[in-house]
């Protein structure tokens, strides 16, 4: 990463403020964005805005204390340090806390940022929105339109310590993106594609028109299964959303405060061998690729499960002092107006070979499920308790089938890693933590008529 | 009375009348000034106190069909003057001439009363309320099936002053103070861990520390992670499922709520669409959504678009009687907004959302509503949902849950999600209790923005869901 220099001045102005015995972190960051949505060939809005802050956070004697303010004025950031300050006295001692350090592992660089995007002019942007729309349109005669979507950000940030951490950098990226609606009786079923790059010549048009199309009209005419135990094909999408459930029970801190159910398992079989999950954020492929974590230390690739055996766990420097390891480099950060705390950054499980539809021809009795609804209510990564609503194609003797929709599918999140018959070859690289691959799980329980 | 507004009349004006300048026909700024504070407790720690500071304005500018939106930290003339034109080169291209604005000011209105202002509350004693909750977790004694190993508890509050001005001449004032509480227990047993949560917030002081007992919320936290620890499989399949009051307003929120909002409606993304004088839900059934609520989490004095919060009937006896509004669907439609053009922060365009929603009494006695199901499900508590607007199919997740046998809640319930179509659950309400109550604080989600929201409902039975569990 480069950039963000004068936002780095700025944070090491704030750390230079430390007193004898404070640990002082300063985070400051800028944004551009831009955000058109048209609807029915005309701009239905059109958002251009910056906005900038600083969190400012203090250890003193084993207490914590933050605060952050959505401007970079210099009264509001002498106020955000005295507030922090202020906070500190109130925060419980605690060994472990301390910020991090810089640890000697070289950073992997990046590509994050486009001239390209940055010398777009709007004219192109509102056209590439509209496009969008007619490509959805023209795909299939069934679909109408709910929006059609452009957006980019550009962000600056630079992060300092009295630990001796000082980095900057900027990243630019872009999205287009397609509502779709299709009418079936007095319902109607939606869909959605999207496209995303580091520049808008990234963007495929065709591919994200035609995946809106189809996923609102694949459910035209969609029943309910009857409820039976039943082996599950996941698309890329669905797994990719899986994976990121699963990754909370990876999570360090989790671990550390004894409410990850693989607490105890380092070196057990969690999973069967087939599952090999790798978070690799300097990996190019990956949407999140990044070259530093939350804390400023080098983003890193850590095996998490090997051949179905369990590995070890993501941390950030907190969680990995109190478990007596290093960072892993996996501090996640919202932005200014939060503290790091600890997340995978981008998860991949190690592809198979096959295709979904070889996949599927294997399948006596199944389901080909294509979204899945509720992973925030119905699943507990504490627990393990797993259950979704889902919609989908029906398998029956290796063919897809009839549409089907309103049922759930439920297991727990142990079992399922058990579970896993194949991983397909066909990673897709999304917009999310963690890659998309088919997956087949057997013996979930479908719940519908 | 009336205090000194954030931003100058004469300012705002003048911001109004160059927002206009190319020939726009409505312009609004809306500017809010937010200090909150959070604290965390977690594995018998106070991790961090935190505070924060939020202060800015978005500026809208409206062109035919085209919204202009910019936003600025920057409350000086100079600041709102650039991101006023920002906005206006967004909604259009050309030039329309000068309009001269006028505001005029309307009182204040107070619908939730602030008794213990935020800041007016020493740091030590929030963080000594979640202590009193890490305490008490803790020692709730085991059960036969094991004990509590952790507790995590959160404290915030915030208070947010907001401005409306808009070029038809609104000119209003709102400030928001809320405080919340939340409370995690995980218990251990032989069969793995267990969860229970609970939390309460209202939109109030800190006197929300004297309203409710917050001791009785930890142990009921605990409570529900040991009885959990023995629950067995829910069923899968469809049954009859009686939820609690209070518990249930989630519900309603997704299976009609989110398709009452006009401009999903408008577009076509509805299921409601076109059924304004139908009878869409059973006859037992009255929705309202009611931003008045006094001290409930989603009450406003003003929306965010300066309309004064109302009352509005949704659903009369079964029967649509109307959606719920912002001021651009109401302008399109030429009728009066509802008061629910809201926002997450003035970073965020307005758009139609909820407030507090929910169900009216009906006048059946809980218990007997119980007695009345052979074999079914009786949820005592909801998580979180979503919707598909568009083919009104839902989830929802039970937190707490039982097996009801012969008329008798038995045993408790692993969690898992109910999944239904909202047209056709509405209907299948056939038994409304006289119990009602509001359920607890929510955030909903909407395009990437949360709002704060209430629910609530009396007990209730839908003679059938179906029940996302593992067991046959």
């Amino acid at each position: 990463m480069s950039g963000g220099e004068e936002l780095l001045a700025l944070a090491e102005r704030v750390v230079a403020q430390a007193l004898p015995g404070e640990q002082v972190e300063a985070f400051v960051s800028r944004d551009w964005e831009t955000d058109i949505r048209v609807y029915e060939g005309e701009v239905e809005h059109f958002v251009s805005a910056q906005s900038e802050g600083i969190g400012i956070r203090v250890i003193r004697d084993g207490r914590t204390g933050f605060a952050y303010a959505g401007t970079l004025d210099a009264d509001a950031i002498a106020e955000v340090l005295a507030e922090a300050r202020d906070n500190v006295t109130f925060g419980t001692p605690d060994e472990f806390a301390a910020l991090a350090e810089p640890d000697g592992v070289d950073v992997v660089e990046q590509e994050l940022w486009s001239d390209a995007l940055a010398a777009c002019p709007t004219d192109r942007k509102i056209e590439l929105a509209k496009e969008l729309e007619r490509m959805a349109l023209a795909a299939d005669g069934r679909v109408r339109i709910e929006d059609s979507n452009y957006a980019d950000v550009a962000a600056e940030l630079a992060v300092a310590t009295t630990t001796g951490i000082r980095r900057s950098g900027r990243e630019n990226g872009c999205y287009v993106s397609v509502g779709t609606l299709a009418d079936d009786g007095e319902e109607s079923h939606t869909g959605f594609g999207f496209s995303v790059g580091r520049s808008p010549d990234d963007f495929d048009l065709a591919k994200a028109a035609r995946e809106a199309a189809e996923r609102a009209t694949r459910l035209i005419g969609a029943i309910k299964p009857q409820s039976r135990r039943t082996t599950v094909v996941f698309d890329p999408f669905v797994t990719a959303m899986l994976l990121g459930v699963v990754s909370s029970t990876l999570n360090g801190e989790a671990v550390a405060k004894g409410r990850s159910l693989f607490k105890d398992r380092v070196g057990d079989q969690v999973a069967n061998p087939l599952v090999t999950l790798v978070d690799d954020p300097t990996n190019p492929l990956a949407y999140t690729a990044t070259d530093l974590d939350g804390e400023g230390l080098a983003a890193r690739r850590n095996v998490l499960i090997d051949g179905g055996v369990l590995q070890g766990f993501v941390h950030n420097s907190y969680s990995a002092r109190r478990m007596q390891t290093r960072s892993t480099g996996n501090a996640v950060r919202g932005g200014f107006k939060g503290t790091p705390g600890v997340g995978c950054l981008a998860l991949q499980l190690n592809p198979g070979t096959r295709t979904q539809a070889e996949l599927v021809a294997d399948v006596e009795d199944g389901i080909l499920v294509q979204s899945v609804q509720g992973l925030h209510s119905g699943v507990n990564p504490i627990s393990g308790d797993f259950s979704v609503g889902a919609s989908g194609l029906s398998i029956s003797g290796g063919q897809l089938g009839a549409p089907l929709r309103e049922f759930t599918i439920a297991s727990t999140l142990q079992r399922m890693l058990l579970d896993v018959v194949e991983v397909g070859g066909d990673v897709d690289w999304l917009p999310m933590r963690s890659a998309g691959v088919s997956l087949v799980i057997r013996d979930l329980t479908l719940s519908g008529a | 009375m009336t205090q000194a507004a954030m931003i100058d009349q004469d300012v705002l004006e003048r911001v109004l009348a160059a927002a206009v300048r190319t020939g726009a026909e409505f312009a609004e700024v809306y500017a809010e000034d937010k200090r909150s504070s959070s604290i965390g407790l977690d594995d018998g720690k106070v991790e961090q106190v935190t505070s924060g500071r939020d202060r800015g304005a978005g500026i809208r500018v409206v062109k035919g069909d085209t919204t202009g939106f910019a936003h600025t930290a920057d409350l000086t003339e100079r600041g709102l003057l650039a991101a006023a034109e920002a906005a206006a080169a967004a909604a259009s291209q050309g030039d329309g001439g000068t309009r001269t604005i006028a505001l005029t000011r309307a009182g204040t209105r107070t619908v939730s009363p602030v008794e213990r202002y935020p800041d007016d509350v020493r740091k030590a004693d929030k963080v000594a309320v979640l202590q009193r909750i890490d305490g008490t977790a803790r020692s709730v004694p085991k059960s036969q099936h094991g004990n509590i190993v952790q507790v995590s508890a959160g404290y915030a509050d915030s208070r947010k002053h907001i401005l409306v001005a808009n070029t038809d001449g609104v000119f209003v004032t709102d400030e928001q103070v809320r405080t919340l509480l939340r409370m995690t227990v995980v218990a251990d047993g032989d069969a793995g861990m267990q969860t229970g949560s609970q939390s309460a917030g209202h939109t109030m002081g800190f006197e929300l520390i004297d309203k409710v007992d917050v001791e009785a919320l930890a142990r009921d936290a605990a409570r529900i992670a040991l009885t959990k620890l023995n629950a067995r499989p829910a069923p899968s399949g469809a049954l009859p499922v009686v939820i609690k009051k209070g518990s249930g307003g989630v519900l309603f929120h997704e299976a009609c709520g989110h398709g009452l909002e006009a401009d999903l409606v408008a577009k076509g993304g509805s299921v409601y669409r076109g059924k304004q004088g139908e009878l869409v839900a059973s006859p037992l059934v009255t929705l309202v959504d009611d931003g008045t609520m006094t001290g409930e989490w989603g009450a406003i004095g003003f929306d965010d678009e300066g309309h004064p919060s109302q009352y509005n009937v949704l659903i009369e006896n079964g029967v649509l009687t109307d959606y719920m509004w912002d001021f651009l669907r109401a302008r399109k439609e030429g009728r009066r907004q509802s008061g629910n053009g809201r926002r997450q922060s003035y970073q965020h365009l307005p758009m139609v959302r909820m407030t507090n929603t929910y169900v009216l009494n009906g006048a059946e006695d809980p218990d007997d509503i119980v007695r009345a199901t052979d074999y079914g499900v009786y949820v005592a508590k909801l998580g979180g949902g979503s919707v598909n607007t568009a083919s009104g199919d839902f989830v929802f997740g039970m937190t707490e849950a039982y097996l009801i046998e012969k008329g008798e809640i038995t045993e408790p319930l692993r969690e898992g999600n109910l999944i239904g179509n909202g047209p056709q659950v509405l209907r299948d309400i056939d038994l409304l209790g006289n119990d009602f109550a509001m359920g607890n604080p929510g955030t909903c989600g909407k395009d990437g923005q949360g709002v704060p929201v209430g629910d609530g409902q009396p007990t209730l039975r839908v003679k059938s869901l179906t029940i996302g569990g593992t067991a046959a």
